[in-house]
């Protein structure tokens, strides 16, 4: 048992702000304060430190195909970060693209405990986990890419929903994955043939009367029939483009909430040439149109300025990028389902396109007033890296911070600006919420991301006296980004594994998905779908359990019959 | 009579089901010594098919069994493997990767 | 009475055909269907049969073997771990972790087949593909420098002549050029052959890039190919709808190594500016592809890397298996399922035999018939199970159909890191 005596308690799920009082942990769950504690509780002093829930990262990319292809693409990203072996702790290296010991050691460090893989094609899953089995201190869960998925797509053409229902249950369970992502639906898919899509009624090419607009309703509709605990998880058309907005705002009508969720939304935000600039913000629209829907929620994907590396499974953005910046590009086109791409950049606060990013991503943080529908993301390591979350938390609870930055840009790019004249401040509560609270209960993660009686025992204790010995020595400690940058303490799963600022400990994660069921007489159309379009044995593409002894079926609430 | 030419080693299908035999087998050993040359080199040499030749660079020599085959003029091929590997040096410029292709040996009788 | 497992992955090369079917009785492979002759060879002639491990020419118990490595490791100041390509990646995991610990060398046979392909990729990017879409959509197969009916013998059945989606008429839904040095048997499989003169790949590829680009080309031929040969080439490539090139040791083990892949790479990268196209590597072992992806993943570079100074280093041209050993800096090699003894040249070979080695392979290979300490592991996919990836990065599991009688690579690494930390 770990008593976790006198902290200052942000517990937002659990309408706790601030208050001083003891967290007990047993068992790997928090429990209840018990009549007699028992002589051997571990206690850990938190008086003076701001105690939180573990953080939950619900978009990064930090395992699989298109992450590994990012670190062989870039040991210029890796030779200046390097960290060395320390007792049971491995080495690593990279910045943007950290090895994956590493990425692990470097969530623990920050206090996050549960993160979500954002994207792999389906047959690619199997890398996905065997990179995350490597990556440790947190629990995991991925997601599959479904947007341009052939099997579904020639569903929807023939008005299948059924099969198309049974198919995507088959696909989660086969590959061990949490939820459904869509990623420019249709659009991958006619890149394949050197064409996008760049309207929601777009026709996808080969497939008649499939459109982006009608895979989002087909996948949305199967994944609220199945009671998936995480709606759809939408990276949209135009991703980058200065039309974005404006499709942003009619796929979020289109959508009309049905449980999305919009991920880097700040990547979908911009606007452009008919407006009269070449390159803007368009956060003020896609913010209102976000505010009038219920049932819809997003992350932002902030970007950082410094180096990041673009990795996405929209094969046509990432050539887009390529021939903009002429930068190494790769391409990867993944049979019947899916594609990618990475390309390295630089966000540079020089440049009025990066301070146009970086402002699109404040604004969003600060128009929409319930945090409830947002969580903080950087799309890990698109906008820039995970481990710079401290950086944006400072930037949204301190104006004058974001005063000094804002200062720094090219005043071309502030004329007309909105985010200067923005005075909102986060306080720890409303930080606590886009970092925890509201990020797992988006993902339907009901034991992560609070403190009540029942929850995982993941707790980030943060102090003023820094890991480094020194006190933090600025007046607005609470508001400072050396607060939350690095844990004292943390705890995961009831086990103390960071004591004042060092992993004592390295734990493996579980790895959460989801299998609704599905009518085995699908399996027999699959053999022969199988045959005849993939170059994988369908008796070898999915996986078995002894690939995942840490695997945890999260339960779904079905509302469409047995299956 | 001597010949420069341009050695290329590579895989065969004989090389490969030798090596499912065993690598310290005599059949193996057999395999990857035999050389193939373009036909009018080979009369060049004053040689005719199964015969053998040194093999010669400054990092070694080998003795290798001559067979006529479609190569263009200039080139000797070799099976990858142990003979192949007394000729190859260790000069990787800088990749990781000896120079196994393209490199000029010297073939006498 | 013989019982039969079906869709058995064969791990003998990069193709990892996944559709064999393996009879097999009282523990012995009786008979293999579907597999080509080096996959029947990787079946046939493995003996499941237990084995102890050999040191200094004798037979000893395993606890003995393993005290002996632990012994070997801990005495070393600079030691190699070498190979990775042929064992499953539950294996690499434990042999790039082993580096780690050990603060050794870690470098895999990626350094002589690859290597200069992945040093192209960090160069220049690396559009690619993985085999569906080579089956269903490509239309223009372009081979350059390798042979894949003696190196991968069912690619061309399984893969890119295959009927697909886009594709029903397999080999004739395409055409098929192939490039190299000399006539092979892919070249007379071809609907056309490039004879490029040996060592000229670079100039080769730099003029198709030029042409494809549109600028005019004054030389009547270069690198021993026609001006109108190459024309006729470049107008090809912009006219597919979706091509697909595959490289191989041809350019790798040529003059100019990685140059000569980066100018592959950056000819498809440029021809995605008016078609599709795409490029994959033939990798060679079963699971190379996968060594690089662990060494990747867990270090952060896919081969050539020393812990030496307790974090991770690349160092191509330094931490390559081969110039390692040649200099003399290896005192202590682990050999994991691969053949530096038959496959490196000379001097580096030679050089291996003088220093204390550990050879983890289930076939007593030349290395292992040098070796100070051989032990005989399992074969993954027959009877120990694993994970290895396919040459287009696609990973399936190994399952096995016989029990094991030997452990696996996994289990003795398991038990050398434990050595190590002890």
């Amino acid at each position: 048992m770990i008593r976790i005596r006198g902290g200052k308690v942000y517990d937002p799920a659990n309408g706790v702000n601030g208050e001083i009082r003891d967290v007990w942990i047993d068992g790997g769950k928090v429990v209840a304060a018990p009549a007699v504690a028992p002589a051997d509780v571990e206690i850990i002093e938190a008086e003076g430190m701001i105690v939180f829930p573990g953080g939950v990262d619900m978009h990064t990319h930090v395992a699989g195909s298109k992450e590994n292809v990012g670190r062989k693409l870039r040991p210029e990203d890796h030779r200046d970060h390097l960290r060395s072996r320390k007792g049971v702790l491995r080495s690593g290296s990279g910045y943007t693209v950290p090895s994956t010991f590493l990425s692990g050691y470097l969530y623990a460090e920050m206090g996050y405990t549960t993160v979500m893989e954002a994207a792999s094609a389906p047959l690619l899953a199997r890398h996905a986990h065997e990179e995350l089995d490597d990556l440790p201190m947190v629990d995991k869960g991925l997601l599959v890419t479904m947007g341009n998925n052939q099997f579904i797509m020639d569903c929807i053409a023939k008005g299948e929903k059924e099969r198309l229902r049974h198919y995507v249950s088959w696909l989660l369970e086969a590959t061990r994955s949490y939820a459904i992502k869509i990623v420019n639906p249709g659009g991958v898919e006619n890149w394949k043939w050197g064409r996008n899509v760049a309207a929601l009624d777009d026709e996808v090419i080969g497939f008649e009367g499939v459109t982006p607009r009608k895979i989002l309703e087909g996948l949305a509709e199967a994944s609220r029939d199945l009671g998936l605990p995480h709606g759809i998880h939408v990276h949209g058309l135009n991703l980058g483009q200065p039309r974005s907005a404006r499709t942003t705002v009619e796929t979020v009508a289109g959508l009309d909430g049905r449980g999305s969720h919009l991920c880097h939304l700040q990547f979908l935000s911009y606007q452009g040439k008919e407006e009269g600039h070449a390159f803007r913000s368009g956060a003020r629209s896609v913010a209102e149109a976000v505010k009038t829907v219920r049932d819809l929620t997003f992350d932002v994907g902030q970007v950082v300025f410094g180096q990041a590396t673009t990795m996405t499974s929209d094969g046509p953005l990432e050539f887009a990028l390529h021939q903009m910046t002429g930068h190494k590009w790769v391409n990867d086109d993944v049979e019947a389902e899916s594609g990618g791409g990475v390309l390295p950049v630089l966000y540079d606060r020089k440049s009025r396109i990066g301070a146009e990013q970086w402002m699109t991503g404040l604004e969003l943080f600060l128009l929409v007033d319930d945090p409830w529908r947002m969580a903080l993301t950087t799309d890990h390591p698109n906008g820039g890296p995970f481990f710079c979350y401290p950086q944006v938390i400072r930037l949204l609870m301190d104006r004058d911070y974001r005063a000094e930055v804002l200062a720094s840009l090219p005043p071309k790019a502030l004329e007309g600006s909105l985010l200067p004249d923005l005075m909102r401040e986060y306080d720890l509560f409303e930080i606590a919420i886009i970092t925890r609270a509201a990020p797992a209960r988006i993902l339907g993660l009901t034991e992560k991301g609070h403190l009540g009686v029942g929850a995982d025992g993941d707790v980030a204790i943060y102090d003023r006296v820094n890991v480094d010995g020194t006190a933090c020595r600025c007046s607005r400690f609470q508001s400072c980004r050396r607060a939350l940058s690095r844990v004292r303490h943390l705890v995961k799963g009831g086990r103390w594994v960071v004591r004042d600022g060092q992993i004592v400990e390295e734990v493996k994660g579980r790895t959460f998905y989801v299998a609704p069921g599905f009518d085995a007489s699908l399996e027999d159309h699959l053999k022969d779908y199988f045959e005849r379009t993939y170059t994988v044995a369908f008796d070898n593409y999915a996986m078995v359990d002894e690939e995942l002894p840490l695997g945890e079926v999260i339960p779904c609430r079905r509302r469409n019959g047995s299956f | 009579m001597a010949l420069t030419l341009t050695l290329v080693t590579g895989r065969t299908l004989a090389q490969a089901a030798a090596m499912h035999k065993g690598k310290t087998t005599d059949h193996y050993a057999a395999v990857t010594r035999q050389a193939e040359i373009n036909g009018e080199d080979l009369a060049e040499l004053g040689l005719a098919e199964g015969d053998e030749a040194t093999v010669r660079t400054k990092e070694g020599e080998v003795r290798v069994t001559l067979k006529v085959s479609d190569l263009p003029r200039g080139m000797l091929f070799l099976p990858m493997g142990p003979c192949a590997n007394v000729l190859i040096g260790v000069d990787t410029e800088g990749t990781g990767m000896p120079p196994f292709k393209g490199l000029s040996v010297e073939v006498t009788p | 009475m013989s019982e039969r497992t079906e869709n058995v992955v064969c791990t003998f090369c990069g193709c990892l055909c996944d559709d064999l079917v393996v009879e097999h009785e009282e523990g012995r492979i009786v008979k293999v269907l579907k597999a080509c002759a080096n996959g029947q060879g990787h079946f046939r002639e493995y003996d499941p049969s237990p084995r102890l491990p050999r040191l200094e020419g004798r037979d000893v118990s395993w606890d003995e073997a393993y005290s002996a490595a632990g012994e070997i490791l801990r005495s070393s100041r600079s030691p190699l771990i070498y190979g990775l390509s042929s064992a499953v990646t539950e294996a690499q995991r434990r042999a790039v972790e082993l580096a780690d610990r050990l603060g050794a060398v870690v470098d895999s046979t990626s350094s002589v087949c690859h290597g200069p392909t992945g040093l192209a990729m960090q160069g220049v990017g690396e559009p690619t593909c993985t085999l569906g879409e080579v089956r269903n959509r490509a239309d223009l197969l372009l081979f350059w420098g390798c042979n894949p009916l003696v190196s991968h013998p069912r690619h061309f059945a399984r893969y890119s002549t295959a009927k697909g989606r886009l594709t029903p008429e397999g080999r004739k839904s395409r055409t098929l050029i192939v490039v190299d040095v000399r006539p092979t048997a892919a070249t007379k499989a071809a609907d056309i052959f490039v004879q490029v003169e040996q060592g000229r790949d670079y100039e080769v590829l730099t003029a198709l890039r030029a042409l494809v680009q549109g600028k005019a080309m004054e030389r009547p031929s270069v690198g021993g190919v026609a001006r109108e040969a190459l024309v006729d080439l470049a107008e090809r490539f912009k006219n597919c709808r979706y091509g697909v090139a595959f490289m191989g040791m041809g350019l790798t083990m040529t003059r100019g190594r990685d140059l000569n892949v980066a100018e592959l790479f950056s000819l498809v990268s440029d021809l995605n500016d008016y078609t599709r196209f795409s490029v994959i590597p033939m990798r060679g072992h079963g699971n190379v592809s996968g060594a690089d992806q662990v060494t990747t993943w867990q270090c952060g570079f896919p081969f050539a890397v020393s812990f030496a100074r307790g974090y991770p280093q690349y160092g191509p041209g330094e931490f390559t298996a081969v110039d390692f050993i040649a200099r003399g800096d290896a005192d202590a090699a682990v050999i994991l399922a691969s053949d530096p003894g038959a496959h490196f040249p000379r001097k580096a070979a030679e050089r291996l035999r003088e220093i204390p080695t550990i050879v983890i392979d289930p076939a007593e290979s030349l290395s292992a018939s040098q070796a100070t300490l051989w032990l005989p592991t399992g074969v993954a996919g027959i009877d120990t199970a694993g994970s290895s990836y396919r040459m287009d990065g696609v990973a399936l599991r190994l399952r096995p159909f016989l029990k094991a009688q030997r452990p696996s690579d996994e289990e003795v690494l398991v038990r050398l890191i434990e050595e190590v930390i002890r």
